[in-house]
């Protein structure tokens, strides 16, 4: 497909005109920075790795990972699809782990290894997963997509891990690689457009999971 | 969410410490409920002090050959552990029947016991509700109730508490150990711990200001059958109608807890004496007390059913 | 190009693109995170602010007066824009209900401020300060009390029909049913939220937005400004899902560009979450009479469905009978909807209208009656099935094969040997079987697009069209690629562009077939242009392998283009096809459930559709859209209802805990079969909807066998398991 980053490019130099008439006013997350009762601020500095790039922030502490990712690094892969845990579009791996970054703190991240989306893979160099998807039409409207390959990936790396989930049949033995299994472990991602039966088959593809 | 200044504690006392002096502040552990709550202003602190780093996130076998899980231990870290796996099963269950995978990965032991309900008035702040802005009134009742409580229930307030794993830990007996800002420190017995709606329903726990739970205990196991049955419309990632936490022993006799009733883990010793004669004397006297809304009558006779189930599979 | 004679065979059948199971052309960038949504746009040049908007907290009555006082105080605050100061604003033509502006507030958490700032967590929190005082006053919110005095709708809407004399053959009937149905409120609950970036430049805005229907949220942004259409640039290129609920101009994109105007910066709105279900659209709750008389031999000599739904003033009914006018045989028939005034957020088009609920309540009453006459319930459907339009039999279906999908997935499922209700049992599964019909009419709307060769043989197509997860941009580039001769690597497709021609856009599944349509049209025109640069006959020129053939004469694309390039540029229009045959698709679900003898809970087990519904432009994307729609019907059978306070008139469960969709445990592996057919009175592209053919059915099928699993009918959803236990076996 010829992409409509080239749109986005012509539609830029469109937007840009419009620009030169606004001065620019404030810099996010400095405006918030008052002094508390306490010698501490509103504001926080943190380092943390995004993509196995090193990133300096220096955020509102109100701002959530998920905000961090996409307002202050424009990483909007990452999804904000309810902001409360109840959807699983924001889904990222922080240290290997996979949470809902919309329901932790940026502040609570400095030092932190983050992989989101963009981490995984791009347009002509796929992960794995990501090839998966598109070969099974694994979503539909795409936007809960990147939640829910990392959960994908994460899901496969739970069960080798000997996590078990709530079908798991004999706790004290190793968890199955299942069909049963993937569906109960993805539930935090939820897709509307219901490309589950797609999604299940490109898990199980790289899962090896005999149909 | 209103402005808050942020420290990472760098120890539990001085956890405690920052917390007595400010009613204001408030412990961040996993975040997955306070953020949520923090976003609708039902939660306002002004200063949050992250506890995360107090290397509270281990499991440690006790001299009586019980289980002390540090407040920090992830619920995906609890349900995974080898000894609550094959001896607290119960637990282990409990937990997986919660939230997702996600949220299990940042959801603490502690957190999850502090979770506040899950009632859709509490969560609307153009709602009057009395747990939320004490002498509002309840809009549950009379409401939209069909997840709300049937039993233990007051005028004030027809909440539930939305945990399951704190069902597992009511029937296991569990304790939560605390230290209070001036360093003293108490254990909690789950049973005491949660506290009944009454007339001051924002009144969750028994925990005083700046109280910080360091771990909860479990007490040696008591083998039996542990069975989690949760009962819920979606299949997974939905909280509970209602659930059964059984432990049921080869003789017949056994504990239960039941989630999604109350304001709190509902256990009754009397009740757990009839076991033996089945899930309906048991039922009978567990909820004798209950006052369901014509919503959520039905919890009262799928108490029934789903323990009826459980000590069914616990027969084999 | 005008299209009132059936097609005939042209370039599409060569089928050498289309039909073919290719791959989403825009999956790549969907599943690197690559494919940019509305809230996303970001140009490092500028500076954007944040816009928060504020819901009313009562569901009816006036503003008094509003403080805004200490937001504009707070830090990072740049703006504060208010209903009462903006004022009364024209209405758009798509919109029942206002969407920001005057006093009045007509429901919970109709939007009535937006605070802009610095940064989104300083909005948000300032737009918390806003104090308002109201005059509250009494509302209706309750259907069941309303329904006394619904009233007939507009006639526009054909609230009666009959046909015979439905009452006489009713009384006279053998065999009767009659049976009263409920469907609740159902929210669209797409994933991306509703979410707009605004910039203005002088008098013009650019419009960053989530679309379905790009022309129809232009005009209707004009009319609220009160600009010429001409001064709005609007883009949404990916939607991040829709379902109806993105159809008609939404209040992100009014306040995006009003907060850009009194911030003199560009501002991104998003709703918040909890605020979607009750500032936006809902599927309306309905309260539907079925009732139907056969002859012993199960031919239907009489049937009648009545449906009562609420919407606020000047809003329609839910559709709900407009199936049963259609969709069985019998002499004696009426359908009726009433319209009950409710104060309620607006009720509007939902995947589906009026066949998703109508189906619901329509298709269990087939099985009550199916199990009266003692027939199998496939058997009782092929009975009376017809192939001409029962209120007019002159008037033929332009292609009807709903028996053909009753036998072939009563084949496939593996119906024959279906047990009574309550006779299966596996451990503690009660395990039951349930077949339901679907039909969704075919929709024509006009679409246009433009083609351009490029000298690189570079097909580049624009339209307005948008592609909401249906599979758009893929069927398109196609199309475009089998018109032209080429593959779709060779294709680019721009959608979802207010500069581009004017489409169908995105709603009641014409979207597919009538956007092709254009893009075919437009390609015609392209071809000629070829041909004419090329002095060729344009009756015998032939488009293949990026060639352009005549005769003995061959030339590449790309050099026919010249330097220049060439356009071809068309909109499909429709002539009477329509009118004179009936336009419809059809499918036959069935479901294998297991529902829990203790507790009551649902699990669905297997799921089949089998669907007529004209060419399959791709069978990978029709597929997902079908599977989409039988997981939004599983919603609808077991879990999906907005549940209404019928004292303070709100949803109360409005966030995505509380309105339970499915998950993916919810959901088994599910099985589509395409009909092998072609529909030539449809379109030059010979194919119909299929977007929304897969939900109409299916809930019903879910809920005919929990009834055979069970024994117990519940004929209110949806089916929970509280309405089950009371008829369950004893387990204590």
């Amino acid at each position: 497909m010829q992409s409509p980053i080239e749109l986005e490019i012509s539609r830029r130099n469109l937007i840009v005109s419009s620009a030169a008439a606004v001065a620019v006013t404030g810099v996010a997350g400095k405006a918030a920075a008052q002094p508390a009762g306490r010698a501490m601020n509103l504001t926080t500095k943190l380092s943390f790795t995004v993509n196995g790039e090193r990133r300096e922030l220096d955020v509102d502490n109100r701002t959530t990972l998920l905000d961090a990712l996409r307002e202050h690094l424009h990483l909007t892969g990452t999804k904000k699809g309810c902001d409360h845990g109840q959807c699983g579009a924001c889904t990222v791996m922080v240290d290997g782990r996979r949470v809902n970054s919309c329901l932790s703190l940026a502040v609570m991240h400095d030092g932190d290894q983050v992989t989101t989306i963009e981490g995984l893979g791009e347009p002509g160099n796929l992960h794995p997963m990501q090839a998966a998807f598109v070969k099974h039409d694994g979503f539909q409207c795409g936007y809960c997509t990147p939640g829910q390959i990392c959960s994908s990936i994460a899901v496969i790396e739970e069960i080798k891990a000997n996590i078990p989930s709530h079908v798991t049949g004999d706790l004290t033995a190793q968890a199955q690689m299942t069909a049963h299994e993937v569906r109960e472990r993805m539930s935090g991602n939820i897709c509307r457009c219901g490309a589950y039966s797609n999604i299940l088959d490109a898990i199980s593809e790289v899962a090896g999971i005999k149909a | 969410m209103r402005a808050f200044t942020y420290e990472r504690a760098s120890s539990v006392e001085a956890a405690a410490q920052a917390a007595a002096g400010n009613r204001e502040a408030k412990f961040i552990a996993g975040g997955t409920n306070l953020l949520d709550l923090m976003k609708l202003e039902i939660e306002t602190p002004t200063h949050l002090i992250d506890v995360n780093g107090l290397g509270l996130d281990t499991i440690e076998a006790t001299p009586d050959g019980g289980l002390r899980i540090g407040a920090m231990v992830r619920n995906t870290d609890l349900a995974s552990h080898e000894v609550v796996r094959r001896d607290y099963g119960l637990l282990s269950r409990a937990l997986l029947a919660g939230a997702s995978g996600q949220l299990r990965n940042k959801a603490t032991t502690s957190g999850n016991l502090l979770q506040r309900t899950r009632c859709p008035y509490f969560y609307d702040t153009n709602q009057p509700c009395n747990k939320r802005t004490p002498g509002s009134g309840c809009s549950a009742i009379g409401g939209y109730s069909r997840q709300n409580a049937v039993v233990g229930v007051s005028d004030a307030c027809i909440a539930t508490h939305p945990s399951d794993m704190a069902i597992a830990m009511r029937a296991l007996d569990a304790v939560v150990e605390t230290v209070k800002p001036d360093g003293s420190k108490r254990a909690i017995p789950m049973a005491d711990f949660h506290r009944l709606p009454g007339d001051t329903p924002h009144i969750e726990t028994v925990l005083e200001q700046g109280e910080f739970i360091t771990a909860v205990v479990l007490p040696a196991p008591i083998g039996g059958k542990q069975i989690y049955r949760k009962v819920r419309d979606r299949a997974s990632y939905a909280f509970a109608l209602i659930s059964v936490g059984a432990i049921i022993q080869p003789d017949g006799t056994g504990r239960v807890a039941v989630g999604g009733v109350a304001h709190k883990p509902w256990r009754v010793e009397a009740a757990e004496a009839e076991l033996p004669k089945g899930a309906r004397a048991t039922a009978s006297i567990l909820l004798a007390d209950a006052r369901p809304t014509e919503q959520n009558r039905f919890k009262v006779d799928l108490v029934e059913r789903a323990l009826g189930a459980a000590i069914a599979e616990a027969k084999g | 190009m005008q299209f009132d004679t059936p097609a005939t065979t042209n370039p599409i059948d060569q089928l050498k693109v289309v039909g073919k199971p290719i791959p989403r052309i825009d999956g790549q960038l969907k599943t690197t995170g690559r494919a940019m949504y509305a809230y996303e746009w970001h140009d490092p040049k500028l500076s954007y602010a944040y816009g928060y908007p504020v819901g009313a907290s009562i569901a009816k009555g006036r503003i008094n007066s509003m403080d805004v006082s200490a937001a504009k105080k707070a830090p990072g605050v740049i703006a504060v824009v208010t209903a009462p100061e903006i004022g009364d604003r024209k209405k758009g033509k798509f919109n029942t209900v206002k969407l920001f502006g005057g006093d009045e507030v007509q429901h919970y958490h109709q939007a009535i401020a937006l605070v802009v700032a610095e940064t989104f967590e300083q909005a948000r929190s300032a737009a918390a300060l806003i104090k308002v005082s109201y005059t509250e006053e009494k509302g209706v919110f309750d259907l069941k009390e309303a329904m006394k005095t619904a009233v007939k709708p507009d006639e526009k809407q054909e609230p009666d029909t009959k046909a015979g004399d439905f009452q006489a053959a009713f009384a006279s009937a053998p065999v009767t049913m009659e049976e009263t149905y409920t469907t609740p409120d159902q929210s669209h609950a797409m994933m991306e939220p509703h979410a707009s970036i605004a910039a203005w430049n002088g008098d013009a805005v650019s419009v960053w937005t989530s679309s379905q229907m790009i022309d129809w949220w232009r005009g209707d942004l004009a009319t609220f400004l009160d600009v010429d259409k001409e001064k709005i640039h609007l883009m949404s290129p990916f939607i991040g899902g829709g379902f109806g609920g993105k159809l008609f101009l939404r209040v992100d994109a009014v306040l995006a560009v009003l907060g850009a105007q009194a911030a003199k910066r560009p501002v991104k709105v998003t709703l918040p979450r909890p605020l979607i279900m009750n500032n936006t659209t809902h599927r309306p709750a309905t309260i539907q009479r079925i009732r139907i008389g056969a002859e012993e031999n199960g031919k239907i000599t009489a049937i009648a469905h009545e449906s009562w739904s609420g919407d606020q003033p000047e809003g329609q009914p839910e559709t709900a009978v407009n199936q049963t006018r259609l969709l069985y045989a019998g002499a004696n028939r009426m359908t009726a909807m009433r319209l009950a005034t409710l104060h309620l957020p607006e009720g509007n088009a939902m995947r589906a209208p009026g066949e998703a609920p109508g189906l619901m309540a329509l298709e269990i009453a087939i099985d009550e009656m199916a199990e009266k006459l003692g027939l199998d319930p496939v058997e009782f459907r092929i009975i009376n099935d017809t192939q001409v339009d029962p209120e007019k039999p002159e008037r033929p279906f332009s292609h009807r094969d709903l028996i053909g999908c009753l036998k072939l997935g009563a084949e496939k499922f593996g119906w024959t040997g279906r047990g009574k209700p309550g006779a299966r049992r596996e451990g503690n599964w009660l395990i039951g079987t349930g077949v339901g019909a679907a039909f969704r009419n075919n929709m024509l709307l006009p679409s246009g697009a433009r083609v351009r060769l490029g000298n690189d043989g570079v097909v580049t197509v624009e339209t307005d069209m948008t592609d909401i997860g249906t599979g758009s941009y893929t069927i398109i580039a196609q199309t475009a690629a089998e018109m032209m001769g080429l593959g779709v690597d060779k294709v680019a497709v721009h959608l979802g562009d207010s500069r581009f021609p004017v489409s169908a856009g995105s709603g009641g599944q014409f979207g597919a077939n009538c956007s092709t349509a254009g893009v075919y049209a437009a390609c015609v025109k392209l071809r000629e242009a070829v041909a004419q640069k090329l002095g060729f006959n344009s009756a015998d020129v032939a488009f293949e392998d990026g060639q352009v053939r005549s005769g003995n004469r061959s030339v590449p694309l790309s050099e026919a283009a010249g330097s220049e390039g060439l356009v071809g540029e068309d909109t499909i229009e429709w002539g009477d096809l329509d009118k004179t045959h009936q336009q419809s698709t059809f499918g036959a679900h069935f479901v294998e459930v297991g529902v829990d003898v203790a507790t009551g809970e649902t699990r669905i087990r297997r799921m089949l559709a089998v669907c007529a519904a004209g060419r399959i432009l791709n069978p990978i994307t029709a597929r997902s859209q079908v599977i989409g729609a039988m997981t939004m019907g599983a919603g609808g059978a077991l879990t999906e209802e907005l549940a209404v306070d019928t004292r303070r008139g709100f949803f109360v469960n409005h966030d995505l805990a509380g309105y339970e969709v499915p998950v993916h445990a919810d959901i088994p592996h599910q099985e589509v079969i395409f009909m092998d057919e072609t529909d030539p009175m449809s379109s030059p592209m010979k194919a119909k909807g299929i977007g929304e053919l897969g939900l109409c059915g299916v809930s019903a099928a879910i809920a005919n066998a929990i009834y055979n699993a069970t024994g117990v009918r519940v004929r209110e959803y949806p089916i929970t398991l509280d309405k089950l236990i009371g008829g369950l076996p004893d387990v204590a």
